[in-house]
């Protein structure tokens, strides 16, 4: 009986090996595939159970923490300040991923940063539960509580942005409309599903932060660059008379390009500081052809376009863009930020920020600082850095001078504050499409003579509004002018 | 060794030229591991899961001593030749069990390892009574016919009405006062005994040849009886009971032991085809064994259901486990019972549940050896069949929750929890050591002017 013996030994061999084999295929090799399932309760238990760290604002008022939670699992992911931070903070959902900080700090958020390295192995010594770091933003609350609440009052869609001109940190960022992060980080997956549906369902798409990530046409706020631009060629200065008629005769074209009220600027020879107050766009779009679209492009690039900004805080912001290749008749559009002229209104924030810091543009960071887990003990904090110099002290000054006119006496009147000088630019941008009413941007910094804070709003669409009476200076202005109080109050 | 060899020829051995062989001191050290293992198991879980070591682990430590003591010194004075590795085998596997019943319990808030640390008392006690009683397996061998009916009435006990009842579906257990058993699994071994009986009395009439079909020599139509008798059996467990794995499980014994009495490959060649008929005609009749084939070939389609949650936990567990105490084995249903493994898997990853797996290959591969070294066919049948049949159900139930093959219901011996599961194992651990003891044993000196003399001094020498 040995034979058959020991062929049944061999056969359990066999199935000893078959369950050998199986179990390394399920546990080494498919286990990756199990463990990003959604529906696998072990790993969302896992994210649900360490303490996330928070996103706090440049006061330490969280924006986004983890808080204790009575249900079957231990911490609950919220946002206290709501809709207003939502295109910063971003969610933190389990079934459809992190966006914005929550993704872009993952990292040190959940406590798996190599920065936090030491910390995890004091935690695996002493027990304790590891939790994540906190990361501090530039974000002065009053100035995004401002923003927010006055693009809100008046149910504008557009952004705010809001820049100390100093260091290049971001002061405000604001999108509307928004929404509440809150149910996306629900511990209830169909929660998070309702409210998923629900913003994709929206028209108005509130998860597009158009602070950030939005190119619209600039319209007459790029004029700065334009003006900018002749300035520096050293053959204007502010008191340079140009040709200023109620239609500028487009180079290669039968087309006229008007001026805003039909009407010529200032007799028709405005000087370059009376073109600015009045947005004149002959006088402009006279500037444009006269410096040629190569130095246009080449402003425009020292002020930050065709660079994507905030790739250290991996935002993903949008490149602003100067179109390639211009012919004369394309210059002239592309002078007073028609065409396909593009900018962000952080990048249109820039453009002041730069003017307003002497010509030197700091590149704009939005992360201030990045803690431990105890919220206190410094980590990394964000160094401010020079970017470019974007003009010449003295093309800024003039530059200067010449907004501050723009608000007091031209087209920017509601940007003003009462006991400070502020300096801005008003734009009202054709949005290419006849039915659409235009764009309203601003874009200002103030005080004038020692600047803090440059601000860009733009307004996509103000449903209250009729059509006619849309313009940067009227619809724009007033929020720049509350959020430049906001900030230089605080 | 040549030397040895020939020494042994030229003299009997001395009695204390033995004491080596027989390995309890082997056995005593190999014990110290398994307790030492079991108890540090124990001691980790409540580290992992509550942060602190459990107040009772001294206690636990003695109360796992003192049964393991008794068994040894049992087998130092019952069993002086058996195989040294056995025990030390069943007591880790007791060990991480407990560990694994309790890590479970403080999930669950149950108290669950109290009832399996009492039931293990109770089956070294009858492991005890075992080596005590039987003194000699072949004294088993007398009442083939007895034997059989004892095992199909503890079988068929649960159907009665009054004691016999249902849990999760399958009516295999019975009540009897406050406590619940699952008489199959005494059922198992009686059968196991009582099929080696019978096989070594009628074994020359199954091994003749009847007619060849494909260069197979088929057995004859009218030894076929025995086993369709033990097919249908099997199947009325299957459908009345509700239960696929003991089913399997005992008609599979049935066909690899008549394969090793008959030496005919035809056996197993027709057992299977009787599986795979009766699975057939099982599907058309019993619901959820498609339920079972789909669920194999693809868990997802329930992700709640038990295989996902398993898989879900051996995933987690990854290569090293999370730590014992650390994962979430709560989560996957039955996981202190049909699922242990799984939890295992989880905790203590994919090393600790090969390791696992290697230590039941080990225990078979110890009863296999009995089978091969012993010199009376039946006692060569019984270690081959319950070994062959032990390693059968690790493989049913382990690759039923690992997605090798689809899930049977089937205890996972001495990991799961259950009484009558843990004391029967036990009891067929004792018949184990009491057929290595035998395999083992020296033939008497005596006997060496004896004609068996030659085979004797072979037989001494094989031992290594």
């Amino acid at each position: 009986m040995n034979s058959p013996i020991r062929r049944i030994s061999a056969g359990c061999l066999l199935l000893c090996v078959a369950l050998l084999i199986n179990v390394t295929y399920v546990q080494a090799f498919w286990a990756d595939e199990l463990n990003a399932r959604p529906e696998n309760r072990r790993v969302l238990l896992d994210e649900y159970s360490r303490e996330r760290g928070p996103i706090l604002l440049a006061d330490d008022t969280p924006v986004a923490e983890s808080v204790p939670s009575d249900d079957e699992y231990q911490f609950l992911r919220q946002y206290p300040q709501g809709p207003a931070y939502t295109p910063l903070t971003g969610y933190y959902s389990y079934y459809y991923g992190r966006t914005a900080l929550e993704r872009a700090q993952n990292d040190i958020l959940s406590g798996d940063d190599d920065r936090l390295f030491v910390r995890r192995l004091i935690d695996l010594v002493t027990g304790e539960e590891p939790r994540g770091g906190a990361v501090r933003l530039t974000i002065d609350p009053a100035a995004q509580q401002a923003a927010y609440d006055a693009m809100v009052a008046e149910g504008y869609k557009g952004a705010v942005v809001a820049i100390d001109v100093e260091t290049g940190a971001i002061l405000a960022a604001v999108s509307t409309p928004s929404y509440d992060p809150n149910a996306m980080a629900s511990h209830s997956i169909e929660e998070q599903q309702a409210a998923r549906e629900a913003l994709e369902a929206d028209p108005d798409n509130p998860d597009l932060n158009r602070a950030f990530a939005q190119r619209l046409p600039p319209g007459s706020v790029f004029k700065l660059v334009t003006a900018a631009a002749a300035l520096e060629t050293g053959d204007f200065d502010a008191g340079t008379e140009v040709p200023g008629p109620a239609q500028y005769d487009v180079p290669l074209s039968d087309r006229d390009l008007p001026n805003q009220n039909g009407e010529a600027c200032a007799d028709g020879t405005p000087t370059l500081i009376e073109a600015l107050r009045d947005s004149c766009n002959t006088a402009f779009a006279y500037l444009g052809n006269e410096v040629g679209a190569d130095a246009l492009r080449e402003q425009a690039e020292r002020f930050g376009f065709g660079t994507q900004p905030l790739t250290n805080d991996d935002m993903n912001a949008a490149t602003s863009v100067f179109p390639s290749e211009l012919d004369d008749a394309l210059t002239a559009y592309s002078a007073i930020g028609q065409f396909e002229v593009a900018a962000t209104p952080l990048q249109i924030a820039m453009v002041s920020a730069a003017i307003a810091n002497d010509g030197v543009l700091m590149e704009p960071y939005l992360v201030h600082s990045v803690r431990g887990p105890d919220l206190v003990s410094p980590i990394e904090q964000t160094e401010p850095e020079e970017r470019t110099r974007a003009v010449s002290p003295e093309t800024a000054e003039q530059l200067t001078e010449m907004m501050v006119d723009v608000v007091e006496n031209g087209t920017g009147q509601n940007a003003q504050i009462e006991g400070i000088q502020v300096a801005g630019k008003t734009g009202t941008a054709q949005t290419g499409r006849e039915e659409d009413p235009p764009y309203a941007w601003f874009t200002s910094f103030a005080p004038a003579d020692e600047p803090r804070v440059a601000v860009a709003v733009v307004i996509e669409e103000a449903p209250e509004t009729a059509r006619d009476d849309i313009g940067g200076g009227r619809l724009a202005a007033p929020i720049a002018r509350d959020v430049m109080e906001a900030v230089l109050g605080s | 060794m040549s030397l040895d060899r020939a020494r042994a020829r030229l003299e009997p051995p001395a009695a204390d030229s033995i004491v080596p062989r027989r390995g309890r001191g082997t056995e005593l050290i190999l014990l110290m591991f398994a307790i030492g293992i079991a108890t540090f198991a124990y001691i980790n879980v409540d580290l992992g899961a509550l942060g602190r070591v459990p107040p009772n682990a001294l206690a636990y430590l003695g109360g796992l001593t003192a049964a393991t003591g008794v068994a040894h010194v049992v087998i130092r004075i019952r069993a002086p030749y058996a195989d040294p590795v056995i025990l030390p085998i069943v007591v880790t596997l007791c060990g991480l069990g407990l560990a694994m019943i309790h890590r479970i319990d403080i999930a669950r808030e149950t108290t669950h390892a109290t009832i399996q640390l009492t039931w293990m008392a109770v089956g070294v006690a009858m492991f005890v009574g075992v080596l005590i009683v039987v003194r000699d397996h072949r004294v088993l061998s007398r009442l083939p016919y007895l034997a059989g009916l004892a095992g199909l009435l503890l079988l068929v006990l649960p159907l009665l009405p009054v004691i016999g009842h249902s849990i999760r579906g399958a009516r295999i257990w019975i009540n009897v006062g406050p406590m619940t058993f699952q008489p199959g699994e005494a059922a198992k071994i009686i059968l196991i005994i009582a099929f080696a009986a019978y096989l070594v009395q009628t074994r020359d009439a199954l091994a003749l040849a009847g007619r060849r079909i494909l260069g197979i020599d088929l057995p004859r139509a009218r030894d076929l009886g025995p086993i369709l008798i033990v097919w249908v059996a099997a199947l009325g467990i299957l459908v009345v009971q509700n239960d696929l794995g003991p089913s399997v499980l005992l008609f599979g014994i049935f066909v690899l032991m008549i394969y090793v009495a008959t030496e005919r490959i035809s056996w197993i060649i027709l057992g299977l085809l009787l599986i795979v008929a009766g699975g057939l005609a099982a599907n058309a009749v019993v619901s959820h064994v498609q339920t079972r084939v789909d669920f194999w070939l693809d868990p997802f389609i329930d992700p709640t259901g038990q295989i996902a949650q398993s898989l879900y936990g051996l995933a987690y567990g990854g290569l090293l486990g999370t730590g014992l105490g650390q994962g979430r084995p709560e989560l996957t249903q039955i996981s202190e019972s049909d699922f242990i493994g799984s939890a295992l898997g989880e905790e203590l990853g994919l090393t600790g549940l090969i390791s696992v797996i290697l230590l039941y290959a080990l225990l078979a591969s110890r009863g296999l050896r009995a089978g091969l070294l012993l010199r009376d066919p039946f006692g060569k049948l019984l270690a081959a069949g319950l070994a062959a049949g032990f390693f059968l159900q690790v493989f049913i139930v382990l690759g039923g929750v690992t997605k090798l093959i689809p899930l049977t219901g089937l205890t996972t011996p001495f990991l799961s929890l259950g009484g009558s599961s843990l004391v029967m194992n036990w009891v067929l651990v004792a018949l184990l050591i009491r057929l290595s003891d035998a395999a083992r044993r020296p033939v008497p000196a005596s006997s060496s002017s004896s004609p068996a003399a030659d085979t004797a001094v072979t037989q001494v020498v094989r031992i290594r």
